[in-house]
């Protein structure tokens, strides 16, 4: 069977230590993670893991059986990218000079749909939201004039399908 | 001490909230989840807790170990012939650490295990305080749950919680570790028990459909083979499996942690898988139509290779844990739940079934067992005493009623495979972590748990000096349990494979070995030593009348091996006789 990637997303309990329990289940099949995101979810006091892996689908589910074992968690899913709506979003910080210098870069940021989020004498700080290759791409343009600082977050989605967390969790109580 | 009443709104009962410490509030909730006794060691971090224990000493029994690691092991041995929870102790840094093997074990083996830590003042948290480490984070992959608390009251919810999570669905270690200045700091107790958590499922739904489905094909089969496992014995079914299994009229065959469930002698068990289990049901593992497990996890030392295990057969797999569905062996029909109520619900469900022919295929092959391995073992006639006559001597004298604890090695495999079971709950031993150390702490334990059962520890000399100093625990507690040490002065195992695969370099195997006998007296334990085929049943018999604990070291040959035997990543039907 053939990696792929899958994006996990996990509805789980707000409590100190469940970060580390579910990397953990990675680390111990030598399995790396791509990216990894963790927010509050669209239901009071439940958080949302949102992982990025490459791996086989049988490695997956069982990924997937593990993490649902684990006593905090409420439920897991699993989804190859067609199936959701990702972003991610990344932060340049850049020599101000080189707004004026470059004229490139001006057209850069427009093309690209970047946004200039402060600017002062020293430096600039740019903020694209986007897929993984849009991103990517940005960083090679821009990387040919100097990058003083760079950084990407880690996935972000939603699924096109419903997600009945909040009937599960109904069901989960006694 | 200043009691108030409160109402509780749900109920009229009137419940009481006290003001008492932290500490207090820990022995007030072990006594509330009806713990008696508990096994731990004290230290700078769980001293208040202590002071607590000091002054409940009437009410709650705290067994002082002689490490750590004995009392996870103690604790196991407890859980593990009870039924119960069982409770360690320890104070934080090493005391902490020193429980990481027993509770790896007791994840492993599914063993309901509650640990409690102290820790250091929460202020200096993270500052590589004096005995500070992060148990938490060190036990995180081997607990069904784990937390630490640093305010008084988040105490009572945290051990109502433990001891839910610990005893329910697939049992499993939590470890609740404690800071110091939340044991010291007074709050308003009340203690109300756990009744559910939000997030977990203990135990799934028994899919109705599935269970027909895999009734129609247990009852269209024509060679069934069942494989059952501790989820009979955790799930308390043994009446219920027994009733399936009887009127089926299936072949069973048990996972060394499914040991027990039924009599050994019943006739339509038809003894161990695995690596040295017997060969009948290894072998036709491969030649069965339908495998039927109940309550087991395909582990690798049961399946063998798995690219040739039992491809010839649909599988059905009764399980609690949907995480082991399809984990290591592809199922046809998993049937989720508990196997209590499964196996009732599957009971009415299957024809009544004899299966004579497929039945003679098991008799035949335990006949080749039997000439070529077994008599040797039970009837030797050759010099050096085996492992095998020791156990059918422990089994006569204890007419087949002892709970046998043992360690790990060859003497493990042939306490499994030659031990006489006739009570559920008999057989304790490290099954999935293979813990040397665990047997000598688990007796304590077991016996301490079920007084009235003969407990019989089993160990080879390798791994009863792993956690010999709990010899100090058997004496101050007085607690009595039969110490069998089987000494063939070497990590037996280590170098029965060193013979097989490395061709007899014997590496750091040998055993240079104190005074056993000796070393027991010095503990008041009274102790013997054979090395003689005709003072064995004597001995035996002198262990078993005797009222307190007694060590027996049994001189056996040097160089036996344990067979049959399933060597790594071949296949079940490949085991080897010789």
């Amino acid at each position: 069977m053939e990696n792929k990637q899958y994006t996990v997303s996990i509805y789980t309990e707000n409590n100190i230590g469940l970060l580390n329990r579910i990397s953990a289940i990675f680390q111990r099949r030598h399995m790396n993670i791509e990216s990894l995101n963790t927010s509050p979810s669209e239901i009071e006091s439940v958080s949302r893991f949102t992982i990025v892996v490459n791996i086989t689908e049988s490695q997956m589910k069982k990924i997937i059986g593990q993490i649902e074992k684990q006593v905090e968690v409420i439920k897991a899913f699993y989804h190859t990218d067609d199936e959701i709506i990702y972003q991610e979003s990344c932060l340049f910080k850049i020599k101000s000079e080189l707004l004026f210098d470059e004229r490139q870069i001006q057209n850069i940021i427009k093309e690209s749909n970047a946004r200039i989020v402060t600017v002062n004498k020293q430096f600039f700080v740019l903020e694209k939201s986007g897929r993984k290759e849009e991103i990517d791409l940005l960083y090679r343009e821009l990387n040919v004039f100097g990058i003083m600082q760079f950084t990407r977050s880690g996935r972000v989605a939603v699924t096109k399908d419903e997600m009945k967390i909040s009937t599960l969790l109904e069901t989960f109580q006694h | 001490m200043k009691e108030t009443q409160t109402m509780n709104n749900n109920s009229k009962d009137t419940e009481t909230t006290e003001r008492i410490s932290g500490s207090e509030a820990v022995i007030k909730c072990l006594l509330a989840e009806g713990v008696t006794t508990l096994y731990g060691y004290p230290g700078g971090a769980i001293m208040p807790v202590y002071d607590e224990l000091y002054k409940y000493q009437d009410q709650i029994h705290h067994v002082l170990t002689r490490h750590e690691q004995g009392a996870t092991h103690a604790a196991q041995g407890y859980a593990r012939i009870s039924g119960k929870v069982g409770v360690a102790m320890a104070t934080s840094g090493p005391g902490a650490t020193n429980l990481i093997t027993g509770i790896a074990d007791a994840q492993i083996d599914s063993t309901p295990l509650v640990c409690i830590t102290g820790q250091v003042g929460s202020h200096l948290l993270g500052s590589d305080a004096f005995q500070e480490t992060d148990i938490v984070g060190i036990s995180t992959p081997v607990t069904k749950w784990n937390c630490q608390i640093t305010k008084a009251s988040q105490i009572p919810g945290a051990i109502a919680k433990a001891f839910y999570i610990a005893r329910s669905g697939r049992p499993g270690p939590v470890l609740i570790d404690i800071t110091k200045d939340a044991q010291f700091e007074e709050f308003d107790f009340k203690y109300e028990k756990c009744k559910g958590v939000r997030s977990y499922k203990p135990v799934p739904k028994t899919d109705e459909t599935a269970l027909k489905a895999a009734a129609e094909l247990i009852n269209s089969a024509k060679k069934p083979l069942i494989v059952w496992g501790q989820g009979v014995i955790l799930g308390k079914a043994e009446e219920e499996f027994k009733a399936v299994i009887e009127k089926a009229g299936i072949p069973s065959a048990w996972t060394i942690l499914g040991a027990s469930a039924i009599p050994t002698s019943h006739p339509l068990n038809v003894g161990m898988v695995g690596m040295h289990g017997n060969y009948a049901p290894n072998v036709l593992t491969n030649q069965c139509d339908v495998l039927i497990a109940i309550g087991m996890r395909f582990d690798d030392r049961v399946t063998g290779n798995l690219a040739t295990y039992a491809k010839q057969a649909k599988i059905v797999h009764f399980e609690i844990d949907p995480a082991e569905i399809d984990k290591n062996v592809k199922t046809d029909i998993a049937v989720l739940g508990n196997s209590k109520d499964s196996l009732k619900k599957l009971l009415p469900l299957l024809n009544t079934n004899s299966h004579t022919d497929w039945h003679q295929e098991f008799k035949d092959l335990y006949q080749i067992e039997y000439d070529k391995v077994i008599k040797n073992d039970l009837h030797p006639t050759k010099e050096g005493l085996t492992m095998g006559e020791v156990l059918k001597e422990i089994n006569i004298q204890t007419e087949g009623k002892a709970a046998i604890v043992s360690d790990v090695g060859q003497h493990q495999m042939i306490a499994c495979r030659y031990a006489e079971f006739n009570i559920s709950k008999s057989n304790i031993t490290s099954g999935g972590l293979g813990t040397m150390g665990f047997a000598l702490p688990a007796a304590i334990g077991a016996k301490m748990a079920a007084p009235d059962r003969e407990v019989v520890m089993i160990a080879g000399d390798g791994g009863y000096q792993m956690n010999i100093q709990e010899l100090g625990t058997i004496f101050q507690q007085k607690v009595p349990v039969k110490i069998v040490v089987l000494n063939n002065e070497f990590l037996g195992m280590v170098r029965q494979w060193q013979q097989l695969f490395f061709d007899k370099r014997y590496a750091s195997t040998e055993m240079v070995n104190p005074d056993f006998v000796a070393i027991a007296k010095g503990y008041h334990i009274d102790a013997k030593k054979v090395s003689e085929r005709q003072d064995l049943k004597a001995a035996v018999k002198e262990m078993i009348d005797c009222d307190g604990p007694y060590f027996l070291e049994v001189r056996v040959e040097k160089e036996g091996n344990v067979f049959p035997m399933i060597p790594t990543g071949a296949s079940v039907s490949d085991i080897r006789l010789s």
